[in-house]
């Protein structure tokens, strides 16, 4: 198929951006969208012209690395997948697609697409992990009885794997979805208790310094999530972080 | 207490408890001006008990206004921290695609909200201040019917209360049943919560559009 390509260049951190038109022909509806951004930077090097900076990594809906905002959409039209895993066939011959980084003032664009997302980091840093003692005397987890129910909500909030669609599909830009479900997959398990009420404090408050907006309860970052992240987690994380706040 | 104060959980409780007060407080208005319709005698009763009892003018009334201001000042103060958080926008955003257009313009159903509630208080607020204090009139309870009654003569009035029940019905629809997310209230009555708030939201407007339409097509003839 061939498409028309509407793509944002910023060649780096502080330069004004803009949009690129492209005209791309020869698309297999089996390609992956990656491999679409594959040919065009194929074809731009040929022409001697800079090839598309863009996030990827596993190719394979694991890591979390590709990103990109497509016709008004993080990680494309369709629902529950990442970007790596959408496929060409979405779209028919003629189509134009716009193409353009996650927007956040808390995802700055390094260049073109590709945008610093290490305020993710550094919630995660703020207290996304337990303090467990390794020099020998390590408890295997498997020891402590676990509830089934609370084991596989905990599961399921750890299939998050950071990519910020939550944030690009946020009209506020809220990092809500993300924080919520670090703070979850730790607050359901007993592992997790002993630093409870530091680790929701911490997360959250540094979440708003990192400039995220306010959640709204739009429920657009659970149907824009790839791994479809459960809204309940920030219900858990609103309800963590009164009680840990009321606890003083 | 501060780092409490000044998170935006925090904030958004606040919101939420506001609200909740609001919708607590819409539900007696209804049921108040529903005697209008039921039993004038009734609402004149209840109107003068509301204007005259202290306890409801000088503890509840200003609760209410500062409920209203907090909701408000808190809302605007959101809104603008949500803008700085995306300072460019996309060139493409296609929100409808996750998310229905009452979350999505809370704002906008807001201010339109608030903007009538201008209109209401000049129509029977200032009026009775002005009735009871300006120019010093004695207590007469059976004014009130008759009072309401005419301020829906006029067509145009009657519209824009219209129009602005069906704004607030919008602002209900996702603001109330959000307001329990907020505070983290989510637990196995929530389903049966969510249909709940979905009907009031619907309902309590629908019975204020009622009203409005009914006094206007059944004026009081001299």
């Amino acid at each position: 198929m061939n498409l028309k390509l509407k793509v944002w260049r910023q060649s780096d951190a502080h330069a004004k951006g803009k949009m690129v038109d492209y005209s791309i022909s020869g698309i297999d509806g089996d390609m992956s969208f990656l491999e679409m951004l594959d040919i065009l930077n194929e074809n731009l090097i040929n022409e001697g012209k800079e090839p598309v900076e863009f996030d990827h990594d596993c190719r394979e809906g694991i890591c979390g690395s590709c990103s990109l905002h497509i016709n008004g959409e993080p990680h494309g039209p369709d629902k529950f997948i990442t970007t790596c895993q959408l496929h060409m066939r979405k779209f028919k011959d003629g189509d134009t697609i716009v193409i353009e980084p996650f927007r956040a003032t808390a995802f700055p664009v390094i260049k073109d697409l590709v945008v610093d997302r290490s305020s993710f980091d550094r919630i995660q840093q703020a207290g996304g992990y337990i303090s467990v003692n390794t020099s020998g005397n390590t408890v295997d987890a498997n020891a402590i009885p676990v509830q089934k129910e609370a084991a596989d909500t905990a599961m399921d909030a750890a299939t998050c794997i950071g990519c910020g669609a939550c944030v690009a599909a946020c009209k506020n830009a809220s990092a809500m979805l993300f924080t919520s479900a670090k703070v979850s997959q730790f607050a359901l398990l007993p592992q997790g208790q002993v630093e409870a009420t530091e680790r929701v404090k911490n997360m959250v408050r540094q979440m708003d310094l990192e400039g995220f907006g306010n959640c709204t309860n739009t429920g657009a970052c659970e149907l824009e999530c790839p791994k479809g992240i459960s809204l309940d987690n920030i219900a858990r994380m609103n309800r963590e972080y009164l009680k840990a706040n009321l606890k003083g | 207490m501060s780092a409490l104060i000044s998170s935006s959980i925090a904030r958004k409780v606040v919101m939420a408890l506001s609200g909740l007060f609001l919708v607590l407080f819409l539900a007696q208005h209804f049921t108040i001006n529903l005697t209008s319709v039921i039993a004038p005698d009734t609402f004149n009763e209840w109107s003068h008990f509301m204007g005259y009892n202290p306890l409801v003018q000088y503890i509840l009334q200003p609760i209410l206004v500062a409920g209203i201001i907090i909701h408000f000042v808190m809302g605007i103060a959101l809104e603008i921290q949500n803008n700085r958080s995306r300072k460019i926008g996309y060139v493409r955003y296609n929100g409808s695609a996750n998310a229905p257009w009452t979350s999505r313009n809370m704002i906008i159903t807001g201010l339109v909200v608030l903007a009538f509630l201008g209109l209401h208080m000049y129509d029977f607020w200032v009026h009775e201040m002005a009735y009871k204090y300006l120019e010093g009139n004695p207590e007469d309870p059976t004014r009130y019917y008759a009072e309401t009654v005419e301020k829906f003569e006029p067509i145009w009035r009657t519209v824009i209360y219209v129009i602005a029940f069906v704004l607030l019905a919008l602002h209900l629809w996702h603001g109330f049943s959000s307001s329990f997310q907020s505070m983290g209230w989510n637990n196995k009555y929530s389903a049966g919560l969510q249909t709940f708030t979905k009907i009031y939201a619907i309902a309590i407007p629908a019975g204020f559009v009622f009203i409005a339409l009914y006094h206007h097509f059944n004026p009081i003839t001299h």
